[in-house]
């Protein structure tokens, strides 16, 4: 069986946790003293990440790192219909985005872990840089309404919306509130209805 | 910001976090009632640096105390702490926008657990709260409701299904509280779990969650993650909750029949004139009366 190695209040994580929820992936979990125990630089986390982040993903013999990574994994193993990482024209602009949900928009978790778990950091720079990536989803999906659609590309859902959603979602943790984007609220209501969706701490179903 | 006037709130101890989290050697900057202190850990013991002058220290229960002011009596009795088999677990400190009033209080409600801790402390099936019963022990000058009762679908790290969970909780300052639950491995004990609130201001609040329970099974990571679950489900709630300062002044919120420790709670801070994390009143009636 797939093994994460997860720790609850990871967003990160949750890319995961979301992923194999929506495919039906059972898979089993290790609870990883992320915070305040730094179980993710125990010497075990580095023979699996020496990176020392998680998520870690294990599954058919490999050791995966990095969310985005996993997704295409994930995508690649339990979806042969192809939908969830396209690999017509879309791919390019799923490929795009994942690097994004991977890089600029990790400003918002950065921001999130000063501003909750008082990680040291120059909070104020990192909300800025938060709500750049965030104007930058913003303004994207704004234009992708306009023409009609509705995702982050294409006219369905791609593991390019599950890499965005769990920092936008958690953006609030940073002190980054949605009254000022409008098309990612439209966008987020949209995945929250996805067959099989699951929240986590700081996403609840009910909002 | 500055530190508070406030002499209720002042004559408390508090918590500033688990004596292991401070590293040797390297002061922490934190802050406490409006006003900044620094925490050093060395050798030979724990200092905090505040307006200017050392403040005194505990370290009751592994956790770093202090206090602006003269405590009218020290630290709570905590007997479960002298049983060797419980597990010592600190859940580390979260940041809440939110008065620490409004986290206090929103440990005490049962009511919430089906709608906020859905399928975990609660089923939106069966959201009743049962009748319990509260008191004021003023022997000890604390809070206790005894006799709650709730049906939990996972009550703890270790539960393999639901239970119905016995609860006790005892408020033994204005700022500390804590919570005694049947573990789901357990049943004739209680497990306790404390949180410990540090008001940096009055709408910003640390919250210090410490466990003391029996668990055979789960590992810390475990606990650890069941705990920061539960407790980060409250913390979007409590952002979120208006006014963010605790109103006191009767009218502003309308307690239910699941509100009586809530009751309770805010008659008792009037009682002590505690108003730092508290909504200014309009009504002319001074804190305390
Ligand atoms: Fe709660």
């Amino acid at each position: 069986m797939p093994k994460l190695y997860d720790y609850v209040l990871s967003g990160s994580c949750y890319k995961v946790r979301l992923m194999t929820a929506l495919l039906g992936v059972t898979y089993e979990t290790q609870a990883i003293d992320f915070y305040p125990g730094r179980e993710h630089k125990s010497p075990a986390m580095l023979a699996l990440n020496p990176l020392g982040q998680l998520p870690v993903f294990e599954d058919y013999g490999l050791v995966l790192r990095d969310a985005q990574a996993i997704l295409c994994h994930l995508a690649n193993r339990h979806d042969p219909a192809g939908t969830w990482l396209p690999r017509d024209q879309r791919f390019g602009q799923v490929m795009m985005w994942l690097g994004f949900a991977g890089g600029e928009l990790m400003a918002v978790s950065a921001a999130r872990m000063v501003s909750m778990l008082g990680y040291p950091g120059d909070l104020e720079a990192l909300r800025a840089k938060g709500r750049m990536a965030m104007r930058v989803i913003e303004d994207h999906l704004s234009d992708r309404q306009l023409a009609g659609g509705i995702w982050a590309v294409g006219d369905t859902p791609t593991i390019a919306d599950i890499a965005l959603f769990p920092y936008v979602m958690l953006s609030h943790d940073a002190g980054i509130g949605h009254e000022d984007y409008p098309a990612i609220n439209l966008w987020q209501r949209q995945v929250r209805r996805l067959p099989g969706f699951v929240g986590m701490p700081g996403i609840p179903d009910y909002f | 910001m500055s530190l508070t006037t406030d002499q209720a709130a002042l004559d408390q101890w508090y918590v500033l976090g688990a004596v292991s989290h401070f590293p040797f050697g390297t002061p922490v900057e934190t802050g406490l009632l409006g006003e900044p202190v620094t925490v050093t850990r060395r050798d030979d013991g724990v200092t905090v640096i505040g307006a200017g002058r050392s403040l005194p220290v505990r370290t009751t229960y592994n956790h770093v105390w202090t206090s602006f002011g003269t405590p009218a009596r020290d630290i709570f009795a905590l007997p479960e702490a002298t049983e060797p088999d419980r597990r010592w677990l600190y859940c580390g400190g979260v940041r809440v926008a939110a008065s620490g009033l409004r986290l206090i209080e929103n440990f005490l409600d049962l009511a919430h657990f089906p709608y906020v801790h859905t399928d975990i402390l609660g089923s939106e099936e069966k959201p009743e709260v049962a009748k319990y019963e509260v008191e004021q022990r003023r022997d000890v000058d604390e809070i206790w409701a005894t006799k709650c009762e709730f049906f939990q679908p996972k009550a703890a790290a270790a539960s393999d299904g639901g239970q119905i969970s016995q609860y006790m909780y005892r408020v033994v300052s204005p700022f500390n509280v804590m919570l005694y639950k049947t573990p789901p491995t357990a049943p004739n004990r209680w497990d306790v779990i404390a949180l410990f609130v540090q008001p940096v201001d009055e709408t910003h609040s640390i919250a210090h969650p410490f466990m003391l329970v029996i668990d055979p099974t789960s590992t810390d990571a475990e606990i650890i993650a069941f705990q920061q679950m539960i407790f980060l489900q409250d913390k979007i709630v409590l952002e979120n909750q208006r006014p963010a300062l605790l109103p006191l002044q009767p009218g502003r919120e309308t307690p239910t029949r699941a509100d009586l420790s809530s009751v309770l709670y805010r008659r008792w801070l009037k009682e002590k004139a505690l108003t730092f994390g508290t909504e200014p009143r309009t009504d002319g009636v001074a804190a305390g009366a």
